[in-house]
């Protein structure tokens, strides 16, 4: 019995009235908790009522403190009849549950109705003292405190990185309980939030149970989703990153926590330190090979076959740790067993953070990815949800083998999502795969890593590119060249990942968002005929995804993407997919080469013309994008950069595994024989209007840039101006003759029209940048395409935007990290007429791919087919990898030059996407804000319509989340995101529903004007020690 | 493809405030938008019509959410649903409560009623204001005479209080609910000359001196209605121009010290018992609610006009007026002397103000 939560309701506002013969309310309040009530006094005729009652008190075990939320609902008294309802208001309490955050919850929350919205507002002032309890065998996890960030949070240090944690739990929803066709919609709406509410109490304390038993203290990354399943009921899952976070000792002060960072940053173990090896050495190609060889006898497809067994058996998929020991680089080999045997111990040793610690990132591998298609049925017992469980486990062992494949132990950046469509749902996880550090990694090692150690030699953020596996016998075909920044390893030319840019990476010019969208029309078609429809469509689906975004890419003159994240959504006669991410150009990698145009009918001289000026526009597409985003890399000379590499080619492949029973690995290889050109092929119309629709993509007007990762590559002087906006379109596609070419282009000019619109509401706001643009695509209902956007709009000062590049640089020479090597791989193709028809270099290790290649496209194919013959229900799956080497990290940036604050009104609640506040500094965190809510009418055309329903929901909800951030003292919510927004309409009927899902972590900040400004400013404060003290202390 | 939704909801509540202005003014979202295209914003901002469609659209729904809590400003500020910086609710507030001088000089004096709503479509066309912009000035003039009628305390107070707006737009509402309350008439043809200012004016002075506030300020309505006693003993000046020896009195008293002074000397010798016959018959008609609401019609007829008839200056008019008021303390035989000032006081203020073309 170790918790007394007591609640007092102080007074209402602003209710509505209740009785029309007096334009009055007699308005009381119940407040419950599990299964006790009470109830305040009747405060008759007021519209302003003041309870000011007792304290109502609750004793409680903990678990319930965890699971149950309090419920306080306003009502009407009346005498004669049944007393109406006003509203509710749920309060999560678990911020109260740990000592650092919230003590004590008081505030005015909005009262809210599913039918009505708000409607005024109460006061309310909730406490709990919690008793300890030494229970070992307790079933509650308070004090383990949740984080979405997916950084570790400003104003904490990690000990130890434990890993990941995942649960999920599952219900049958209300909604399609017989029970629902006898209740009001409010009875059922409302029975639907308090079984969520529920539902993500428990999955956060059973996920809290798994940290302890890690013996970890947080959950960072921590992201939890509901999948609506209708008939087959209502699943809440989560996952998140494990850790031991320690408290900086004063956050508030902002010498330490500036200096903190920098600390860190020496902080590299001896022993576990592969650059000075590395480097020392040189280039030289043995030692090279020692330090991450693949057997030659392990070729790739063996490698990365998603058998389970395979999976498990680490010594096989290791590939450097065997071989590294035997042959040298005992530094390397030291880190990579150690890291090995930290993660080993894990199942899944994956990580949802996208930003990490100093030094944490070693190399990353490239992006990994796997969708699978299962037919939902009923889930017969709640409390067993093993279907779900083993349906996850399975893609979870599919990226596992796919990073092994690469030459990674580890996966970061991690997530997972899932679209549904009647009885259809794709599952889909992915991340980026790397190789870590062990020294956050491993208990009880920390102290001695903490010796403070400058890596004078370390190459200038440029290490997290090099790729991390053997040059001689590659994963898969790629093109390498030594590193631009470093000379001393290898690179891709071409990197992916799904985390954000790394702090200490070394960026020319500026980032964009650059984004690939696709639709493709599928038939009708019911239960495992639909499913097998769609696994057939989904390979092509993310063929061409990743062909759009690689020709974006080169368009843009950049050569890597950060944050990428693909979106496959199901509808009933269509699917559609969308990939963002935040293209840069990298100094470490090669000068992307251009885009060529070939023709197919070289006769035509018309065509011929034609085709030259579709070049010529592409080449200046190229030449002003270089110019717009400042790309302008120092010129180099051919010797210097030395190529041992035979010839530079473009590649691109695509690897997928055939889950399951399948040890083939398909691989499409493709690689041009033109030096640095990027060819496309026009040999038909859709290739013709793939080439013109790169060309419509219009670059924001001039002042605006936007990413969709935490900050924006190559601005790093924000001021302090933030706007987090949600926005949300649906259109209506017209019935008649779709296609996909029409498809595309209505999706097309959707998504940048959306932008147009965004740039344009902005544009007071100029010179800023978009930060953090999140799309979402769902198909509410044939023909409808909904798409929601959230981002935070952010301005910066023009006059010092300038500077980064070269500060980057400086600064990553203190970052420690170690020699990276990097991947590349885009999955090209599988239609062959679109392959290039170019004679493949005769490349060394990659040769073997060659040979087979078309063979392993048909084989790869069919096996599809088969598979898809063969599905079961709930077994079909596709799974589609993609690889390229990325950094870690996060961006450099943030100046948070002290800006002037003007806003310090009381009251106002920022919300951001971000982790950080620009010019401000974090200086608590209050816990999580988790919230669910749904709004139903039947009055749609009376509340304006659609546009008028849902823009008044979502500001409410806006609403409800600043109340209750406001309640737990904090001023702002960092990492908001807006997980769900299923919207469905019956204007027939005048009816519309919303559900909404958000989240975020509640906070207090602090100006950085406002702080003691002395101790901050060294002299490079704004661009280096700043920057790191931005991710680690901000 | 048709747009089925389209919104933007920002964590601040984004207001643009040309589109505000448009929609204050009662246009359509299409003719807003051909408005907004004809100000040349496409090609400032490089925007098509489309985005410009859906921004304003965007805005026009936000402001239809807004209008509620604008007809309680504080609410506004107290509200959670949407989040705007002070300085914007301020500029929300004042510029919904704005209003046309060619409306409010339409309907001051009028009884805020139904009646005079329906007669707003004529206003319209009159005016040139969209109905829409009539209607929501009438109904915010309605509004604040709702509130602060039947209520203690300074009248520009409490609609500051009330509706949290600027000092200088509050005294306009004051002047407007006076007006209203007390039924001057402001319409006449020959009162068209006036502007609103003018009678602003006028009614500050009023409210100052000759309300129950002037008096007392514990009472309801202190600002709004007349102080009736005070109109009563008005009755008692009649002396001035009844009495044939005051009257001469008074005038050789006015002839002496402005002799030499004033470019109209003869004009203003010759017309002296007609002006202040004039000035002190309407003191003691005030008695009648009827003439009450003609006071500005009797003074524009029996000063303004004969004094503008022989084309004096404003400055002679000023030189007049304060001897007029002046010399009645030289009066020996009149006892009024404070009402007096408290009626003078007043009036010349609000004559020298209505006193041009």
């Amino acid at each position: 019995m170790p918790g007394k939560l007591k609640v007092k309701i102080v007074a209402g506002r602003h209710l509505p009235v209740m009785d029309r013969a007096s334009d009055l309310t007699d308005a009381f309040v119940e407040v419950k908790f599990g299964n006790t009530t009470f109830k305040t006094d009747v405060c008759l005729k007021s519209l302003n009522p003041q309870w000011n009652s007792e304290w109502f008190k609750f004793e409680v075990d903990d678990e319930d403190l965890q699971d149950e939320p309090l419920q306080i609902t306003v009502l009407d008294h009346d005498t004669y009849s049944a007393n109406d309802a006003i509203g509710k208001v749920y309060i999560d309490i678990d911020p109260l549950l740990y000592s650092e955050a919230a003590t004590v919850i008081s505030g005015w929350f909005p009262i809210y109705d599913t039918i009505h919205g708000i409607r005024g507002e109460i006061n309310v002032v909730v406490k709990v003292d919690l008793f300890n309890d030494l229970n070992r065998f307790r079933q509650s996890s308070c004090g383990v405190k949740f984080f979405c960030t997916t950084s570790i949070p400003k104003c904490y240090r990690a000990v130890i990185i434990h890993g990941f944690v995942e649960e999920l739990v599952v219900n049958e929803d209300p909604e399609y309980q017989w029970i629902d066709r006898i209740r009001t919609p409010r009875a059922s709406n409302e029975a639907r939030q308090r079984l969520i509410s529920l539902m993500s109490g428990e999955l956060q304390r059973k996920i809290g149970l798994k940290v302890l038993e890690m013996r970890g203290n947080a959950v960072v990354g921590y992201l939890q989703c509901f999948d609506l399943e209708g008939e087959s009921g209502l699943v809440v899952r989560a996952i998140g990153t494990a850790c031991t976070l320690d408290k900086l000792s004063s956050p508030a002060a902002f010498l330490p926590a500036c200096n903190s960072p920098s600390k860190e940053m020496k902080e590299i173990p001896f022993n576990e330190d592969p650059n000075p090896n590395t480097h020392s050495s040189g280039p030289s190609t043995p030692l090279k090979n020692q330090t991450y060889s693949f057997s030659p006898s392990k070729s790739y497809s063996r490698q990365s076959s998603s058998s389970d067994t395979d999976l498990s058996l680490t010594p096989k998929t290791g590939m450097g740790s065997g071989s590294a020991g035997k042959e040298g680089g005992p530094f390397k080999a030291l880190l990579r067993q150690q890291t090995q045997s930290a993660l080993e111990q894990r199942e899944f040793p994956f990580f949802t953070l996208t930003a990490f610690p100093p030094g944490f990132l070693v190399h990353v591998g490239g992006v990994v990815s796997a969708r699978s298609v299962k037919l939902l049925d009923r889930i017969h017992n709640p409390d067993e949800p093993e279907t779900r469980d083993a349906w996850w486990a399975e893609i979870r062992q599919e990226i596992k083998s796919h990073a092994k494949a690469l030459g990674c132990h580890a996966v970061v950046g991690y997530s997972e999502s899932t679209s549904i469509c009647e009885e259809v749902c794709i599952l889909s996880a992915s991340g980026t795969a790397a190789v870590l550090n062990p020294r956050f990694l491993q208990d009880g090692t920390v102290e001695g890593c903490l010796e403070q150690r400058l890596e004078e030699n370390l190459p200038a953020g440029c290490g997290f590119c090099h790729i991390p596996y053997d040059e001689l016998n590659m994963p898969f075909p790629a093109h390498l060249t030594h590193c631009y920044n470093c000379r001393k390893q290898k690179v891709p030319d071409v990197l992916f990942t799904t985390i954000d840019l790394p702090v200490d990476a070394t960026v020319i010019g500026k980032g964009c968002l650059i984004q690939a969208r696709l639709c493709r029309l599928k038939k009708k078609a019911q239960a495992e005929a639909n499913a097998t429809a769609i696994s057939n469509l989904l390979p092509f689906m993310e063929y061409e995804v990743h062909t759009q975004l690689m020709n974006k890419l080169k368009l843009k003159g950049m050569n890597a993407l950060f944050g990428l994240r693909i979106q496959i959504s199901v509808g009933e006669n269509m699917l559609m997919g969308l990939a963002s991410a935040t293209g840069v150009y990298l100094a470490a990698l090669p000068t992307p080469g251009g885009i060529q145009i070939a023709g197919k009918t070289p006769n035509d001289g018309s065509y011929e013309q034609h085709i030259s000026h579709m070049q010529k526009k592409i080449n200046d597409t190229i030449a002003k994008n270089k110019e717009l985003y400042e790309i302008n890399p120092p010129e180099m000379s051919e010797e210097i950069i030395g190529s041992p590499i035979p010839e530079p080619r473009q590649r691109s492949r695509l690897l997928r595994s055939q889950s399951e029973s399948s040890d083939e690995v398909a691989e499409l290889d493709l690689s041009h024989g033109k030096k640095d050109a990027f060819v496309l092929e026009i040999d038909d119309t859709d290739a013709m209007e793939d080439v013109h629709s790169l060309l419509t993509d219009v670059p924001p007007p001039s002042g605006f840039y936007s990413c969709n990762t935490e900050i924006m590559p190559g601005i790093n002087n924000w001021t302090s101006e933030i706007q987090m906006f949600t926005s949300v379109r649906v259109i209506r596609l017209s019935s008649l003759n779709l296609t996909n070419q029409a498809l595309n282009k209505n999706f097309n000019d959707l998504c940048e029209n959306l932008l147009k619109s965004l740039y344009f509401k902005l544009r007071s706001m100029i010179p800023c940048c978009l930060c953090h643009v999140n799309f979402t695509v769902s198909l509410p209902e044939d023909e409808l395409i909904q798409v929601t956007v959230t981002a935070v709009a952010i301005t910066f000062d023009k006059n010092q935007a300038l500077q980064t590049a070269k500060t980057h640089a400086e600064k990553s020479l203190q970052r420690a990290s170690t020699d990276n090597e990097e991947l590349l791989q885009f999955p090209l193709e599988l239609c062959s007429d679109s392959l290039p028809s170019h004679p493949f270099p005769p490349a060394k290790a990659t040769s073997v791919d060659y040979s087979s290649f078309a063979d392993r496209c048909s084989s790869w194919i069919e096996l599809i087919k088969l598979k898809a013959q063969t599905i079961r229900r709930g077994s079909i799956k596709t799974t589609v990898t993609v690889e390229k080497a990325s950094p870690v990290g996060e961006g450099n940036f943030r100046n948070r030059s002290s800006p002037p604050c003007a806003n310090s009104t009381v009251g106002v609640v920022k919300m951001t996407p971000l982790s950080f506040i620009p010019g401000a500094k974090i200086t608590k965190y209050l816990g999580i804000i988790n919230m669910f809510f749904i709004r139903e009418t039947t009055s749609l055309r009376e509340e304006g319509g659609v546009s008028g329903f849902l823009h008044a929901f979502i500001a409410e909800v806006f609403a409800m989340v600043r109340a209750h951030v406001a309640a737990l003292g904090g001023n702002a919510v960092v990492s908001y995101i807006m997980k769900q927004c299923v919207f469905m309409e019956n204007p027939n009927k005048n009816q519309a529903q919303c559900l909404i899902n958000v989240s975020g972590d509640a906070v207090v900040f602090v100006r950085e004007s406002e702080l003691e400004v002395v101790s901050t400013q060294q002299p490079t404060a704004n661009c280096q020690p700043a920057c790191a003290g931005g991710e680690v202390t901000t | 493809m048709t747009s089925e939704l389209d919104i933007f909801v920002g964590n601040t509540t984004l207001i643009d405030e040309d589109v505000y202005r448009l929609w204050l003014d009662g246009y359509s979202v299409s003719d807003a938008v051909a408005l907004r295209v004809r100000s040349g914003i496409l090609e400032q901002t490089g925007a098509t019509a489309a985005v410009l469609q859906s921004d304003t659209m965007d805005h026009y729904r936000t402001f239809h959410m807004l209008e509620r809590l604008l007809h309680a400003p504080p609410k506004l500020l107290h509200q959670l649903i949407f989040q705007i910086p002070p300085s914007r609710q301020a500029l929300l507030i004042e510029r919904y409560y704005a209003f046309d001088e060619a409306f409010v000089r339409e309907v001051l004096g009028k009884k805020l009623s139904k009646g005079t709503k329906k007669d707003l479509d004529d206003i319209s066309t009159k005016t040139g204001i969209t109905l829409k912009s009539c209607r929501r000035q009438f109904d915010n003039f309605k509004r604040v005479f709702k509130v602060v009628e039947e209520m203690r305390g300074s009248l520009v107070d409490n609609i500051q209080q009330h509706f949290l707006l600027s000092d200088r737009l509050a005294r306009d509402y004051a002047a407007i609910v006076f007006f209203a309350n007390n039924r001057f008439e402001t319409g006449k043809k020959k009162l068209q000359y006036l502007s609103f200012g003018d009678f602003a004016f006028c009614a500050e002075l009023m409210i100052q001196n000759w309300t129950l506030g002037a008096v007392d300020s514990q009472v309801d309505d202190m600002d709004m209605d007349l102080d009736k006693e005070f109109l009563q003993d008005l009755k008692e000046l009649k002396v001035l121009v009844a009495d044939k020896d005051l009257l001469d009195l008074h005038k050789s008293l006015v002839c002496t010290a402005l002799r030499g002074k004033l470019g109209v000397f003869s004009e203003m010798e010759a017309n002296f018992k007609n002006l202040s016959r004039g000035l002190v018959n309407v003191a003691a008609k005030l008695t009648h609610t009827k003439d009450v609401r003609d006071l500005f019609v009797d003074l524009v007829e029996k000063f303004i006009e004969p004094c503008r008839s022989d084309h004096w200056p404003l400055n002679d008019v000023r030189l007049f007026l304060n001897q007029y008021s002046a010399s009645v303390h030289s009066l020996d035989g009149f006892r009024h002397q404070a009402l007096w000032d408290r009626y003078m006081g007043t009036l010349r203020g609000c004559l020298l103000r209505l006193y041009h073309d």
